[in-house]
This record gives structure tokens, sequence and C-alpha cells, in this order.
């Protein structure tokens, strides 16, 4: 069984973020590690959507409670703070309307987690300069006519909704190789990012 | 049709209510286990049959000498591992296995035939309800079924929220479409129109409607399979013949096979039993005894009382298609019941949850042991 130990570094700061007994949903959760690491460590009553049925299945295979679902049109079925924490990992820029999705999730959840690729990355920035192509990096691996991220994003942006959609930021961590780095410079240097957010 | 075999039984000891506003009064239910019950009675899983199912779920038929029609799925070491725990399948009321219905003798001594009441999935529910508060099962840690044994499990879980912790609905809907009453009313109608129905008076002749309900067999077959699957298994191909006869035989291998599963349906199941379950099934409509909301039929579910559930369907199944899941997943999650769904890709269309899909079991042995 998973750990919070050997969780992707942004599953892992949600984990210990995470108070017990809470209800939670996690919105795009894969195959649940996240999910799993919660129930287990933290007794959360964890629901998850996701699109893929392998994922799904492997999910429902053990023992978790996911709804094979299009979170741009399915979270409209959970009712208004059905939850107390809803999160987002490396999911926001494939949404069909992120700045939609932003809502959405801290209409079913009181606070919300989302993770997201910085595209502001020194590496992508480099990249696009020097090469002029859509950078295809570890983090956003799927070259531009195929991937799911249709709604590249970067630290910047991302504070800029959530002040235009009046949502409060509570906390942001920064990665780069999987190790947090400082917030200084986040836009240039962070490689992905993590925001807590509450409606305000 | 023939009569119950000496499996097991109960006559239910109070008369059963019906939604229609009639009584059954000694009521029998005919069921079989598998596996043995724990002391504290907490492993027992009902498993509910489909339409033309029975409560041989695991055992051989007694009139075909066949496999359980779910062999596959319940056994030692299997999904629903009867190792592990107490399977209970029975026939429902209204059926032809030992069950009461149409085909069993009224107060009178004679066949109820069209004098049965009609019936619906919760009066099954009812029965079945009244045959585990018989075997002292309070809680069951399950209730599983595809088809109409899935418009059971959910009519269980919103009529008696109290009795199941796990709730597992493959392959089914909780309201039947105007495609799904249509199709059973083209059934009905070649059984009623068969001579030999006689108003469904036929118990004392030597001739039942055999040719209308091997019709109604052939119908209700095509909408248990997929396109895909049909012209995979048999395309255009001849049956035992090198060039079309130009005339009515089974040419086409289709046809044939057609024929054959008509014919055999015919020695087992009763026309007046098909009547009564498909108007059963063309009745369910959850919501609608719910005040119309479906979320509130299952308001005994809400954050953790009650149980949890898992719906599946199939990508290929036309008869209860993905969306009729999907609103039943829509509806739990609006009532805060903890619920997993999954769409499984099989070429097989509804008959899917009979055959071998191995993503169905690891779905059912991980929701089961989970």
């Amino acid at each position: 069984m998973v750990d919070a130990a050997t969780l992707r570094p942004d599953l892992a700061v949600i984990a210990r973020q995470v108070p017990s007994g809470v209800r939670v949903l996690d919105v795009g959760c894969g195959d649940g590690a996240l999910m799993a690491a919660l129930q287990q460590s933290r007794n959360v009553d964890a629901r998850g959507i996701e699109i893929d049925p392998e994922l799904v299945e492997r999910c429902v295979a053990r023992g978790l409670s996911v709804v094979q679902g299009d979170a741009d049109r399915d979270l409209a079925f959970y009712p208004d703070g059905a939850f107390d924490i809803a999160i987002l990992s490396q999911t926001l820029q494939t949404a069909a309307r992120p700045d939609r999705m932003l809502a959405e999730l801290l209409r079913v959840g009181r606070r919300a987690f989302v993770s997201f690729p910085n595209f502001a990355y020194w590496r992508m920035r480099w990249a696009l300069m020097r090469r002029g192509r859509m950078p295809v990096t570890r983090h956003l691996p799927v070259t531009w006519y195929e991937t799911q991220n249709i709604h590249h994003v970067t630290v910047k942006d991302f504070e800029e909704l959530t002040a235009q959609l009046g949502i409060a930021i509570e906390s942001r961590w920064f990665f780069t190789a999987d190790r947090e780095v400082a917030a200084r410079g986040a836009n240039w240097r962070a490689e992905y990012a993590l925001f807590e957010v509450r409606r305000r | 049709m023939t009569a119950a075999d000496p499996s097991q039984s109960y006559t239910l000891p109070d008369p059963l209510p019906l939604d229609g506003g009639q009584v059954l009064a000694g009521a029998t239910i005919a069921y079989q286990t598998y596996g043995e019950l724990a002391a504290d009675k907490g492993n027992a899983i009902l498993v509910c049959h489909a339409l033309t199912g029975d409560q041989y779920l695991a055992s051989a038929h007694p009139v075909t000498g066949k496999p359980g029609w779910w062999e596959r799925m319940v056994g030692p070491g299997k999904p629903i591992d009867t190792d592990r725990y107490h399977v209970i399948c029975a026939n429902v009321i209204g059926s032809c296995m030992g069950s009461t219905g149409p085909a069993s003798t009224a107060p009178d001594g004679k066949p109820w035939g069209m004098r049965f009441p009609v019936i619906t999935v919760r009066d099954m529910v009812r029965g079945l309800v009244a045959l585990l508060d018989g075997l002292g099962i309070a809680r069951l840690h399950a209730v599983v079924g595809g088809s109409m044994g899935g418009m059971q499990a959910l009519s269980l879980a919103a009529n008696f929220p109290e009795r199941a912790a796990r709730v597992l609905a493959i392959a089914t809907t909780a309201r039947h479409s105007a495609q799904n009453i249509a199709f059973h009313e083209v059934g009905r109608q070649a059984i009623m129109a068969d001579p030999n129905w006689r108003d469904g008076n036929y118990y004392a002749h030597g001739s039942a409607p055999d040719a209308g309900l091997a019709v109604a067999r052939m119908a209700a077959h095509i909408t248990y399979l997929s396109e895909a699957g049909l012209t995979e298994k048999f395309g255009r191909r001849l049956q035992d013949r090198s060039a079309k006869s130009f005339g009515f035989d089974a040419d086409f291998q289709v046809e044939s096979y057609l024929r054959y599963q008509g014919s055999g349906f015919t020695r087992r199941f009763d026309a007046n039993s098909y009547l009564y379950i498909t108007r059963a099934m063309d009745y369910l409509d959850i919501a609608e005894e719910h005040g119309g909301k479906l979320a509130d039929a299952f308001a005994g579910h809400a954050m953790g009382k009650g149980a949890r559930f898992c719906l599946v369907s199939f990508d290929t199944d036309w008869l209860y298609p993905t969306a009729e899941s999907r609103h039943v997943v829509h509806a739990l999650n609006a009532a805060g019941a903890p619920v997993s769904f999954v769409e499984l890709s099989s070429p097989f269309g509804h008959d899917s949850f009979l055959l071998d899909v191995p993503a169905l079991d690891r779905v059912v042995k991980g929701f089961l042991d989970g």
C-alpha cells in the first residue's frame, strides 16, 4: 500500500495538509495513490473522479470510491459544499475552461488544492526561445498536437485568475525536479506549483 | 417448464404486500446457497438474477443440465469467493423455478394463471428481504446483480437502506425507458398472440404458447447482444448449406442461432412468468417511487450511513446504456453516498456481465473485498 513518503511531491504535500476525518474529492485521481494514502493514514472519506477507465478500474479494485467521468462535465452533479477539500492535481491545464473548473472546485469543496505544471519555467522558456517549438518535458511530455494539456498556465497567470475570481490563496508550494523550491522567482524557477485556495 | 426441484425453499410466514395493492399470502421463495455462513452472519452476499435467470447461480441447472448462470464469477477462489462469503441466490416472486408465480397453485387449487397479481421489482425485493428475515440475516455484506438483478439491488438499496453494506449494480438502470418497454411489449404480444396461450389458462392443456414465448425470447436475445458481436459471430454466413434456399428456412446462421435460443428457452421458462416479470421491469422507476427525484430514493445512504455503491456499465450495451448508470451515479453523488462507477469495454453488448470480461472480475472482487 502507498504511504505518503512514496507519493509525488505535490501529492505528499497535500497528504500532509489534509486533516483527519474530512471529506475529500480528488478530481483526476489517477490510480488513486493519494486517495489510498489519505484513507489509510487519515481516516479521510475520499471520493474520486477519473476519466481513464483503466485507472478507474484499478481504483475500484483497491476499494476506492471513484467515478469514471469527465470533470469538465460531471462536477456539476455534486452538491454545493459536499466536500471539505477538493483536489485538482496536474489537471487544471486539461480543463475545457480552467476558470469554471476552479469555480466548480470551490463550489463543491470549501477549500481546494490545485497543482499544475508552470509553463513559465525557465527550461520551457529556453526551449521555446531556442528552438521555436512547443517544449516537450518531463512534466509536459506530449507533443502539442496530441496533448491533453490544452490550457498552459504559469504561476503568474494562476495568481491573476484567482484574484479575478475572488479566490483567496492560502498557501503555495513550488517544485523543481521533485524538490521543493523557494517562492522567490517561482514563475521562472518552479517546474510545477501547488496552491491551496479558498472562497473569499 | 417443469416443477420445482427439491432445492431449498422458504414459505413466507406473513402475507406479502404488493405495490399493486393486493397481498400474496403463503408465497414460497426457492433459493440456493453457496459457501458457509459465518457465525455472526456478516458474510452473506445476495445475488439477484436477471429476467430469465434463476437461483442456479453456481450449480447445474436441474432442467437444462447446464452450469449455473454465473459460475464464472461465483465459486471457491472466484471474484465472489465462496470460500469467504455465503452466497444466496433466490428465484424471484412471479418466476417459475420454485418460487410462487402464475404457474403455481392458487388457493382454489387451480393454477394462478393471469389471476396472479401484477408485481413490481420492489415486490420481488420485498420477497427477498422476507427471505433474509427468515434466514436471520439482518445486514448483507453485499447485494449484487446484473440487468434485472441490478434493478433489484438498487431497489433494495432505495427501500431497505440498512439491509446491505455494499450495492453492486451491473449493466442496469433505475427506470425502464420507452425503448425498453417497447421491446418487452413485442415479446408479450408474441406470447398472447399464440393460440395456445388461451388467456393464460394453458396449464391444464397439453400445449403451452411455446411458439410465442420462443419469438419473445428471440426478440429479447437480440437486445442482449451487440451489432459488432453478432457480425463477428455470424456475419451473413449460411447455415448447413452453400446457397440460399429462396424460402423461409433458417438460411442464415444467425436465424438458426435465434431459433435454437428460442426453443431452448421454452423448455425451462413459463410464458406467463415472462409476461409478469417483463411487466415488473417496465413498471420500474425508482425515482417515481420516491417523489420523483432519484437522489431522494438514496437519502438513506448519505455520508457514511448506509451502503457503498459500485455501478458498472459496458460500452456496447444498448439495452441499458452507460447513460442510465451515470444517471444513478449522479443521483448517488447528489445524495452524498459513496459510489464508484466504471464503463468497461467489451464486445458482447448487454450480455457482457455474464461473459468473459476480466476487468469485470477485478472490479467485482475489488469492490466486494475492499
